[in-house]
């Protein structure tokens, strides 16, 4: 059974087409990544997934014969967040919202759910703290928990590693795999490509040219081949960098000695 | 000091003062947050100078229809046309803010010195009153006019504050929901720009009433530092929310006693008021942070 099939999809904006051709299918329990440069059309494919834009052309599907599947969104955070009065538990329970629907407020059910979600994600301790005094890492537990409220079965991750530093990450992405194991199937947005390799099912290619396959299959092809490189060569200029700094810090220590 | 306040408090025209600023008070502080929060502040700015206009303009029509009652600025005759105006130019506001020709905050100061501009010349030119500059002056900084009420006003004002009250409690969560955070709520399927409409509209409504208490220039004071006194205290959007309306109506209950006792003039003392209580709030906040770490 496949969650969301595209075929032939054209993604823009205004009418402008961002991207086309894009065809993929995420079947029950698939991890798939979207990975691609800057200004590919990535987070315009996202949108159109999210519904929050109408495909320009070919077509997208969810779920079986019009049965459709809510997404839990996990958007990269705002700045209006940073400064946010608001608790934990509020924050999560918001998931809710769409499910709510007219009824004003939550209902017990509600309120055990959002629990075992915070729970899941680890901050149940943190429930009565206020979401500004956490830290990135935790944030983003937070907002994936209210992710979970909003819908059990597929998440949408935007770059959820953005701005943690390397061992949140980690951790981050440990508990992503977790959840894929749960049996939640991910949909995870990210320039991150070796994050991408390690822990995805599938990949989703998009610029110049389009991919979608398996990860093995992507390791082999040739996007693959030429975005790996690059990626490779960018790391290795970056640490060639740091040690190039590192040395010339030494190099000034023992001219002061 | 007691003497004379019990002395004051015989009369209805306190009673009604005291009724009318504690509604006001009370519905003005809890959209604060949200504006606070959603960058909108200067929506509420903006929408008190149209209000100014709209005034203006409802002075000088009863002037033609020599309808004129008492004072140039009864509230109840006002209402009708200032309300109507003021919600209208909230939702073009906000609609702006969404196009991308003419920025937000842009729009925002043309509307608010247009409207300031084209109410005192009309206010001018129709010379409806020997003593323009004075019915300027409480139209700006709000007058002694919240002592003259007259029953059917007070009615109106606990009216329309209750409406206010019971939308914002029936519509708690869904506000919070898109104040925190507009992507995950359109993404979740959420009619975001209806409540945004919503939120504009009840933002018209408060800024028409409040407008009697502290003038147009001043309205901005009550929405805002109840909202960022709370911010500085408390740090969860219930616990923020129901301070900044403990906060206001007591601002606003001080400032009319002091403007009673002492012959100030009512807007201005409730806002010296509020800027004072944030005074405070916002040291118990440096303090209390430094000892949190």
């Amino acid at each position: 059974m496949s969650y969301i099939e595209a075929k032939e999809l054209s993604v823009g904006y205004e009418g402008e087409v961002v991207a086309s051709h894009i065809n993929f299918k995420i079947d029950e329990g698939n991890y798939l990544c979207i990975v691609g440069e800057n200004g590919s059309g990535k987070s315009t494919l996202m949108k159109t997934l999210l519904r929050l834009q109408k495909p320009l052309a070919g077509e997208i599907r969810f779920g079986e014969a019009g049965q459709t599947k809510e997404i839990g969104y996990l958007p990269q955070q705002t700045v209006v967040q940073k400064d946010f009065p608001a608790s934990v538990q509020e924050i999560v329970i918001s998931g809710f919202q769409k499910k709510s629907g007219f009824r004003p407020f939550y209902n017990k059910e509600e309120k055990k759910q959002a629990e075992e979600n915070m729970r899941r994600m680890g901050i149940l301790e943190f429930k009565n703290r206020c979401y500004r005094d956490l830290s990135g890492g935790q944030q983003q537990r937070v907002l994936l928990a209210r992710a979970l409220c909003a819908a059990g079965d597929i998440l949408l991750l935007d770059e959820p590693v953005s701005g943690l530093d390397p061992k949140v990450t980690a951790d981050m992405y440990d508990l992503i795999e977790s959840l894929n194991k749960e049996g939640i199937t991910i949909i995870m947005v990210s320039h991150d490509i070796g994050a991408a390799i390690r822990y995805a099912s599938h990949i989703l290619h998009i610029g110049e040219s389009i991919f979608f396959g398996t990860k093995e299959e992507y390791i082999e092809s040739p996007e693959g081949k030429y975005f790996l490189a690059r990626q490779h060569k960018a790391e290795e200029a970056e640490e060639n960098i740091i040690e190039a700094a590192e040395t010339e810090v030494i190099e000034n220590q023992n001219t002061k000695n | 000091m007691i003497d004379k306040l019990i002395y004051y408090m015989q009369y209805p025209f306190v009673h009604y003062a005291i009724i009318v600023g504690v509604a006001v008070a009370l519905c003005s502080s809890l959209l604060g947050v949200t504006l606070v929060l959603k960058r909108f502040s200067f929506i509420g700015d903006g929408l008190s100078h149209v209000a100014f206009g709209a005034i203006a303009i409802a002075s000088v029509l009863r002037l033609i229809d020599n309808t004129a009652v008492t004072s140039a600025l009864q509230l109840t005759n006002n209402m009708i046309l200032v309300l109507p105006i003021t919600v209208l130019s909230a939702i073009l506001l906000l609609r702006t803010g969404q196009n991308t020709k003419i920025k937000g905050d842009a729009a925002i100061a043309m509307i608010s010195v247009g409207a300031l501009a084209f109410g005192y010349l009309i206010l001018n030119v129709f010379n409806s009153s020997a003593n323009i500059s004075g019915d300027v002056c409480t139209t700006l900084f709000g007058s002694t006019s919240i002592l003259t009420l007259q029953p059917v006003d007070v009615w109106l004002s606990v009216g329309f504050s209750v409406i206010v009250i019971v939308l914002f409690i029936l519509f708690y969560n869904k506000i919070f929901a898109v104040t925190f955070d507009e992507n995950f709520a359109k993404a979740t399927g959420t009619n975001v720009q209806g409540y945004n409409l919503l939120i504009a509209i009840i933002i018209a409504v408060i800024i028409v009433l409040a407008m009697n208490l502290v003038g147009s220039l001043l309205i901005s004071a009550l929405v805002i530092f109840p909202a960022l006194s709370a911010m500085r205290l408390f740090r969860s959007f219930k616990s923020v929310t129901i301070f900044s309306a403990v906060f206001s109506v007591v601002c606003a209950l001080i400032g009319l006693l002091i403007s009673i006792l002492a012959g100030t003039p009512v807007g201005s003392t409730i806002v010296a008021a509020d800027v004072v209580a944030f005074g405070i709030c916002s040291l118990i906040g440096l303090i209390g942070g430094g000892a949190r770490g």
